[in-house]
């Protein structure tokens, strides 16, 4: 019988939960790394016992951890447990935690500057690795999206990072600005069909596409409109906050932006305005159904800077048209006196059927759907904060 | 040999219990203890330094014989005391909260 795996970053650690394919009972392990932020996990589709994981601290830094058995043990990329810490050569290892921008006149970009939040103009600083994006074909290619906003990339199972310095180098950087929590590269989707092209989303610039494998990137936010930036309709300078996409249907792309749902029929050189009948829609999590592709959910959050649901009551909302008509989903849910936020890399789905649907809060709850949302149950509900949450379909 | 006392988290993922020995050749300085730390524990590069700049990272101290020597330059050298392993050199996490 088929497995679900979900994998959840916290404030605190990492929470591994599984399941069989009914996904009423659940195994909950963890925490692992404790006391560390877990800004992401999440397991490589061409061999699901490879997962990676960003672990972070304000005192200590980036740690890259991985794992080659479905998450029970753990190491750093290059120095596993029990093996020799320097290379044959002679040199030390610890190379999986180095993430440095690319400057050299070879490959790299000059490191320039992006907009700070009075409008000054900031030194790009590497902070964290918000969202780790394994390869679909190689369990030992993998991409970061980092904050200060870059994409680096893996070839050696994490050992080594380079950064794809066309993205940082693509000009617009002066404008690209943090939003309030930093300026993070937090979404990248690879396209299945198109072999070089993937999408990245970054708070606050906006949405990239490259479709040479990485080398050149342009913006595609034609159609966002945001009030809070100067010019609206500028070319970078949108807080988006998520894009989702189906396998099937790599052209159609769903947004969660600051402000405002959208979608794009044409791998992202335009979109338009979805958000309907949607309460508010001010969100962070977009997510597409497994087996639907006009099936997505958000969960609307009363405005920018009221971080909780409307009227206190937490309600993923599913629309079955692609957008514009949306219904709310509420069975199981608190409908009174919640006030948790659900961050953006905080929803999953997994490929059963029917479709699961997962998310956390920053109550530290992970809230599961066994039929696509019809109805919600806590999975676990006194974990801390939760920043992310994945899911593995395991045959 | 030389003795460190690493913070928690940083033992943990050193995966050692309680002092970090270390031997040190020639001058005892703030950069000698941290090479052969990261040496010997590649795992913690760039935990306590930056990978680069090789700057104490912002919200770590380093104390020894009571001292603060956080704000010491990477080459002053150590306590006689740190030397002869009679006091450990020691790595503090900053109290700020989380």
């Amino acid at each position: 019988m088929s497995t679900a795996r979900v994998l959840v970053g916290t404030r605190k650690g990492a929470f591994i939960l599984t399941s069989d394919g009914k996904r009423e009972r659940w195994n909950i392990s963890g925490p692992h790394f404790a006391g560390w932020e877990l800004y992401h996990l999440k397991g490589s589709p061409a061999d699901p016992n490879r997962l990676y994981a960003s672990q972070t601290s304000g005192w200590f830094g980036q740690i890259i951890q991985r794992s080659d058995d479905g998450g029970k043990t753990w190491h750093q990329p290059g120095t596993p447990l029990g093996e020799p810490t320097i290379t044959p050569e002679g040199m030390p290892k610890g190379e999986s935690n180095k993430f440095v921008y690319d400057t050299s006149s070879e490959t790299g970009k000059s490191l320039t500057t992006h907009q700070w939040y009075d409008g000054t103009q900031h030194p790009w600083e590497f902070k964290r690795v918000w969202h780790l994006e394994p390869s679909l074909t190689d369990p030992d290619v993998v991409y970061a999206g980092v904050e200060d906003a870059a994409i680096f990339r893996s070839t050696d199972g994490g050992k080594s990072w380079h950064e794809l310095a066309g993205l940082r180098g693509h000009g617009s950087g002066p404008q690209w600005s943090p939003g309030a929590g930093g300026m993070g590269l937090h979404t990248i989707i690879i396209d299945p069909t198109h072999h070089n092209r993937m999408f990245v989303a970054i708070s606050a610039a906006g949405a990239f596409r490259t479709d040479d494998g990485g080398k050149t990137w342009r913006p595609i936010n034609r159609g966002l409109h945001s009030l809070y930036i100067p010019n609206p309709t500028a070319e970078v300078g949108h807080c988006v906050h998520r894009i989702a996409m189906h396998p099937s249907r790599p052209r159609v792309l769903f947004m969660q932006k600051h402000w405002d749902v959208l979608r794009s029929d044409d791998a992202g050189d335009s979109w338009h305005e979805v958000s309907g009948n949607l309460p508010t829609d001010f969100g962070f999590p977009i997510d597409v159904h497994a087996h639907e592709p006009d099936t997505i959910y958000v969960v609307p959050i009363k405005s920018d800077s009221e971080h909780y649901p409307p009227e206190g009551k937490l309600r993923v909302y599913r629309s079955r048209t692609g957008g514009n008509e949306w219904e709310a989903l509420t069975k199981g849910l608190p409908q009174r006196d919640c006030y948790v936020n659900v961050l953006r890399d905080a929803m999953a789905v997994d490929s059963l059927d029917p479709c699961g649907v997962y998310f956390g809060t920053t109550g530290g709850q992970v809230y599961g759907s066994a039929n696509g949302g019809d109805s919600w149950a806590p999975i676990v509900r006194d974990l801390p904060a939760v920043l992310s949450v994945e899911v593995q379909t395991l045959p | 040999m030389i003795r460190v006392v690493l913070p928690a988290h940083l033992r943990t993922l050193a995966r050692v219990d309680g002092e970090v020995q270390l031997q040190v050749d020639g001058p005892l300085t703030q950069r000698a203890v941290l090479d052969a730390l990261e040496a010997r524990y590649p795992m913690l590069r760039g935990t306590i330094r930056d990978h680069v700049t090789q700057r104490r990272r912002p919200f770590l101290r380093f104390f020894a014989c009571q001292q603060d020597l956080s704000h010491e330059l990477p080459d002053t050298p150590l306590p006689d005391a740190v030397a002869t392993g009679g006091e450990p050199f020691l790595i503090v996490g900053a109290i700020a909260g989380g």
